[in-house]
């Protein structure tokens, strides 16, 4: 929709100096999808063209402006690296509720940004270990882990005038196994409850992640494969009640029982021999 | 700074407004076959491609696209050839109203062959909610496929066997349908506007009640480009109901332009009238309100109550029904065994492709001329008269094709303030809703609560039904006396009982109103008592479809309470037919497809019949006038619009069989209050039976006309002489004479060879149309996911005038019967805001969550009319997926929707019952 509140749309490498009203406009697909009566000017990213993805010794850096077709076009290359890894970042991408038109043009950073519970973005970045990597806009930098950047629904540790650059996957969680348990009320809508699982047989270190259910990303470290019964006492224990969304999109309870049911699934897969 | 982009081919220089979408900027530089459905990405209406890169207008800012090429539907054909995507969705007729077709067919030119193994995601950003997405995916296929078969027709096995056949092109109808895949065809804000014309945007309220102490509009009449703000001091103190119906004296006049108290959240406030709606908006939230706010009630039940607020000074009960036949204590006495349940639909809304939308002027003379999305101009006249005291013949209403609308045309929503604006300030004036302006503020359908006592014998007879009814009106009483009885009598008029007890009520709340919804109140009912039904049938151990035999009417068989004009409706033997189509296509179900044995999954199956009386019991008018033309052809006036229904064809072949012409020879204009002095309008399912006889009477008396001039031209009078398609025929040699001839003749002698018909409900032997539908389901109790396995319909709709038009009405029904059943609810949150106001968060179905609905039609046993199709198939949908879920899972949900969490839930609480403490 229009934002008639904006009055200019300005290219994000000016200098000019943040102030309210200001707003980094990347893929535009949630900024345009809302009335935004406080937003009055755009800070425009295309123009910074980062290369939207990078494969780098520390890992696989996805640039803030890549778009979902760009990384789901880099998951489902037939021959690449990660195949587990990739299987996680293209079920990710396909559990945007929104249409293959949608990913053309919305980006990876975009969606962290936004940070509401079922940004599969942030499932994705969660469950890979992600680093987000933020500039200022005095050109300072500093690395947040992606468990921690998102915050609540719609809030991220950004402070005004930052801007989400990147986030890098390493090396070592591309490597691991991995696994994705999702639904919804409507079999293509936007997720209640999305569980990803990360596995390491060599060490037998196992790690969950649970979004969209929650109102921030939820993770939980095993050392071991847990069993059934201490995988569901664990998530009892973890998931309060303040942390269960409670919108059109699932009643809270069933939610609470779906993860349980999803996680369980994702451990399942992940040490089925 | 220079801009540039290419659109189809052509440049255009002039840059966007900063923050404006690349729909609003495409729109505004004349390319309209980008339509507008929901502002957030979700419909898909106004898909159009950027460098060959399909993307959603809406979302995509506009100042992006310098220096690019953007491809609309006008562009999708290439040197006059029609793109295989065109082609394939006018073949397939895969469309109703054809307003989400260019942003289908945009995303179907976008993909390619191996998009054809994962349709449901391909599809999922566009939605459509008048087909049920059959034709649709067979178009998509057909176009997939035709790229690397080069056939454009596709292979046949495009459907399963099961499957209807598909509708194939009828030249008739051709240049509509060409105008509808290349996006040509004008809705309401798709001609050119009028010049000079202002944006109108709406403060709405905060508050469920509250009375305005003063609302402060300087800020607002400051801001650049703004032209006027209105409040309820401009408005004028008529009050009126917004229901457009031709009973309206029934509805109580409760609704001012603007009022100075609001009633419900989302109510109108004030309006801004501006020179772009970007001001217009912008202004609107600088007004400055100070409001009393005051005690509300949201409850029915509790609406009802002595101490309650009152939502009106005349109270809160608009309308009560009393209905009573023998004696229901004794039928109870009577019954060997007695069901009692308490059933509740929830609020949900028509969700429409095309938001409501009006564009209001004077003309030169002085008179107010309001271009609008109604089901029934007349009625909008009739209304504006009294709203603003002005004569019939200062008031034009016209309408264009309309982008859905389901009953929610039916109220005077946008016109009344774009009249008003247009009035005060002189200057044409523009008011187009948003889509949450749509989902939080305009009608929807009546909740209702109903408690149903059935008392039955062991054969399955009925002894006694007993109703009691809460209609949940809304915050006026649009619509709620018509629904309430509608609900009352049709939603029973199928069942064979001696002692009937009906109380209903109409009750009005601090909710956002309810209005005029396909079903009209019967549907809700029928929930209630079908799944009633369906547990009378357990408890007696009787085949669900036998109950319906034993409780419902039989051939010859009268209703129990009357309809139109006191007369009875008569059972034919429609309902038997269709019940044996059921036990056919069931029997047939089960043995081709047994249920799958995964033990992770529970089937059931569950069926639910409903009737409707053929003939609505509100008053209703329809007009028709047909008109020779020069050139031997027919111009035929009739008073609705087309909403997709495809009502129109059916008209033109009716008075084409009529005047024993072709169908290209009937030239149809609709919809204009210019053409006809009064008609109700297209609601209440009477556009086929009933201004299909307004049209054959018309043409009738034209013939009558013709002959006359025919024989005075020829001096030889005959009453038997016939028009063929281009000749008067009389009975003897040397007596015909040409069409254009005639037309001449006559034009010489002063005479205007042109007829009015006129028809009105009861005219007809009292009838009733059945709807009959069964469904098998699995339920995952992991999830509560339903699954829709199986779904047959089978129908009496009376004569089939047009088999792809009556089965098109079908599907829809029944694709929108399982929406309203699964998913559908609008949401409110503790304050009374309603938190589903997009199409992300209102869950309307999309490709993928429809079965294909084998559809059977019973043959007509009686005179040739069509029995209206356009309401009932929705109505059995809801109760026969409860009951399929109650087969299923043993749990009886009694209230909708029946969504996964819900599901969930009761098997969660069963479980629980069950298992040892």
């Amino acid at each position: 929709m229009d934002l008639p509140s904006v009055r200019e749309v300005v290219d994000a490498r000016c200098a000019l100096p943040w102030q309210t009203g200001d707003a980094w406009l990347a893929g535009g697909t949630a900024l345009f999808a809302e009335p935004r009566p406080e937003v009055m000017r755009l800070r425009d990213l295309t123009a910074m063209e980062w290369p939207a993805w990078e494969i780098m010794d520390d890992g696989l850096v996805i640039a803030a402006t890549c778009t979902v077709a760009e990384l789901l076009a880099f998951a489902q290359a037939p021959a690449g690296p990660w195949p587990q890894a990739r299987a996680l970042i293209a079920a990710c991408c396909r559990a945007f509720s929104s249409s293959f038109k949608v990913w053309n043009t919305a980006t990876v950073g975009g969606n962290l940004c936004v940070a509401l519970p079922a940004g599969p973005m942030i499932s994705m970045a969660v469950a890979l270990d992600g680093v987000c990597r933020v500039l200022a806009v005095n050109g300072r930098e500093r690395r947040v882990p992606a468990t921690g950047f998102v915050t609540g629904v719609g809030r991220t540790v950004l402070l005004p005038g930052e801007v989400l650059r990147s986030v890098t996957l390493p090396v070592s969680a591309l490597a691991k196994r991995t696994a994705v348990g999702r639904v919804s009320l409507r079999p293509g809508g936007r997720s209640a409850a999305l569980v990803t699982g990360t596995y390491a047989p060599e060490t037998g270190r196992l790690g969950l992640a649970v979004t969209a259910a929650t109102i921030r990303p939820v993770t939980v470290d095993f050392s071991h494969p847990p069993s059934s019964a201490a995988l569901r006492a664990t998530l009892h224990e973890m998931l309060d009640r303040d942390l269960i969304v409670d919108d059109v999109h699932g009643h809270p309870q069933w939610r609470r029982h779906m993860v349980t049911y999803l996680a369980d699934g994702v451990r399942h897969d992940l040490t089925r021999e | 700074m220079s801009f540039s982009v290419h659109v189809n081919g052509h440049e255009t220089v002039e840059p966007p407004a900063p923050g404006q979408c690349l729909r609003t900027y495409l729109r505004a530089h004349g390319w309209t076959g980008v339509k507008k459905g929901c502002d957030t990405g979700d419909c898909g209406a106004c898909t159009v491609h950027v460098d060959g890169a399909a993307v959603h207008s809406c979302l995509y800012p506009a100042h992006r696209v310098d220096g690019r090429t953007v491809t609309t539907v006008e562009g999708l054909a290439t040197e006059g050839r029609l793109h295989p995507a065109q082609q394939a969705f006018l073949r397939a007729r895969a469309f109703q109203c054809g307003y989400c077709t260019p942003g289908f067919l945009m995303t179907a030119a976008a993909l390619t062959e191996k998009d054809l193994a994962d349709l449901t995601e391909a599809l999922k950003g566009n939605l459509c909610r008048c087909t049920g997405y059959r034709v649709v995916g067979e178009a998509v296929r057909n176009t997939l496929r035709g790229e690397r078969d080069q056939s454009p027709t596709g292979p046949s096995d495009a459907t399963s066997p099961a499957d209807p056949p598909c509708a194939v092109a009828r030249p008739s109808d051709d240049q509509e349908a060409v105008g509808v895949v290349t996006g040509t065809l004008s809705f309401t804000l798709d001609e050119q506007p009028p010049a000079g014309m202002l944006h109108l945007a709406l403060l709405r309220s905060p508050h469920r009640h509250a009375r305005i102490l003063d609302i402060d509009t300087a800020a607002a009449r400051a801001v650049p480009g703004v032209r006027a703000v209105l409040t309820h001091h401009h408005a004028p103190r008529t009050r009126f109901s917004t229901a457009l119906s031709e009973a309206a004296q029934e509805c109580p006049a409760d609704t001012r332009v603007l009022d100075d108290v609001v009633r419900h959240v989302g109510q109108r406030v004030a309006a801004v009238v501006a020179d772009s709606p970007a001001a217009a908006e912008r202004a609107c939230r600088m007004i400055r309100v100070r409001y009393e706010v005051l005690p509300a009630v949201t409850d029915p039940e509790e609406a009802l109550s002595p101490g309650a607020a009152r939502v009106h000074p005349d109270g809160n009960l608009v309308d009560e029904i009393h209905l009573r036949a023998g004696d229901a204590d004794q039928g109870l006495a009577e019954a060997d065994t007695v069901y009692e349940g308490t059933f509740r639909t929830q609020r949900v809304q028509h969700a429409a492709l095309e938001c409501h939308a009006s564009r209001a002027w004077t003309t030169e003379d002085g008179s107010l001329h309001v271009h609008t999305t109604t089901q029934a101009p007349h009625l909008v006249r009739r209304r504006l008269c009294a709203i603003f005291g002005l004569p019939a013949e200062r008031v034009r209403v016209t309408a264009a094709r309309l982008g859905g609308a389901f009953g929610g045309k039916q109220d005077l929503l946008t016109e009344d303030i774009a009249a008003l604006a247009a009035l005060r300030t002189g200057r044409p004036v523009q008011l187009e809703h948003t889509r949450a302006e749509e989902l939080a503020a305009t009608t929807t359908r009546h909740p209702f609560q109903v408690r149903v006592t059935l008392g039955a014998r062991r054969d399955g007879t009925l002894t006694a039904i007993r109703l009691h009814v809460v209609a949940d009106t809304g915050a006026y009483g649009n619509h709620g006396p018509g629904v309430l009885k509608e609900g009352c009598t049709g939603g029973i008029s199928l069942y064979r009982c001696a002692n009937v007890v009906v109380d209903g009520y109409s009750v009005r709340t601090h909710n956002v109103p309810a209005g005029a919804f396909r079903g009209y109140g019967a549907g809700q009912v029928a929930f209630a008592m079908e799944s009633a039904l369906d547990e009378l049938a357990r408890i007696l151990d009787t085949d669900p479809l036998a109950m319906r035999r034993a409780a419902c009417l039989r051939p010859g068989d009268s209703t129990t309470f009357p309809g139109v004009g006191g007369q009875h409706p008569v059972m034919d033997s429609g309902l038997q037919q269709c019940l044996d189509a059921l036990h056919a296509a069931r029997t047939r179900r089960r043995r081709s497809h047994p249920a799958p044995a995964d033990p992770g999954h529970l089937t059931g199956e569950g069926l639910a019949v409903t009737a409707l009386h053929a003939e609505p019991m509100d008053g209703h008018l329809s007009s028709a006038r047909v008109t020779l033309r020069p050139d031997g052809h027919y111009d035929l006036a009739v008073g609705a619009p087309e909403f997709g229904s495809g009502t129109s064809t059916v008209l033109r072949r009716m008075a084409a069989d009529t005047l024993r012409t072709d169908p290209d020879h009937i030239h149809l204009r609709q919809a204009d209050t210019d053409l006809l002095g009064h008609d109700s309008g297209g609601f209440a399912s009477t556009g086929v039976r009933i201004t299909g006889r307004a049209v054959t009477r018309a043409c009738e008396t034209l013939i009558r006309q013709m002959r006359e001039v025919a024989a005075a031209h020829r001096a030889a009078a005959s009453s038997a002489s016939r028009p063929d398609i281009t000749t008067m025929h009389g009975d003897g040699a040397g007596t015909a004479v040409s069409l254009a001839a005639l037309h001449a003749y006559a034009q010489v002698n002063g005479q205007h060879l042109t007829a009015t018909g006129r028809a009105v409900p009861g005219e007809g032997r009292p009838a009733l149309a059945v709807s009959a539908q069964w469904f098998r389901i699995s339920v995952e109790p992991t999830t509560g996911l339903v699954r829709v396995l199986d779904s047959v319909h089978a129908a009496d709709a009376g004569v089939v005038l047009d088999d792809a038009q009556c089965r098109g009405q079908i599907e829809g029904a029944v694709a929108q019967g399982i929406g309203t059943a699964l998913w559908e609810a609008l949401f409110t949150d503790p304050d009374g805001r309603i938190t589903t106001a997009d199409l992300r968060t209102y869950s309307i179905p999309h490709y993928g969550d429809l079965p294909a609905t084998e559809i059977h039609f019973a043959r007509p046993d009686t005179a040739s009319v069509p029995k209206p199709m356009s309401e009932l198939p929705f109505n059995p949908v809801a109760a026969a997926l409860a009951n399929a879920l109650r087969d299923a899972a043993s749990i009886r949900c009694a209230a909708l929707p029946l969504r996964p969490d819900t599901v969930w839930a009761a098997l969660d609480t069963l479980r629980s019952s069950l298992s040892p403490r």
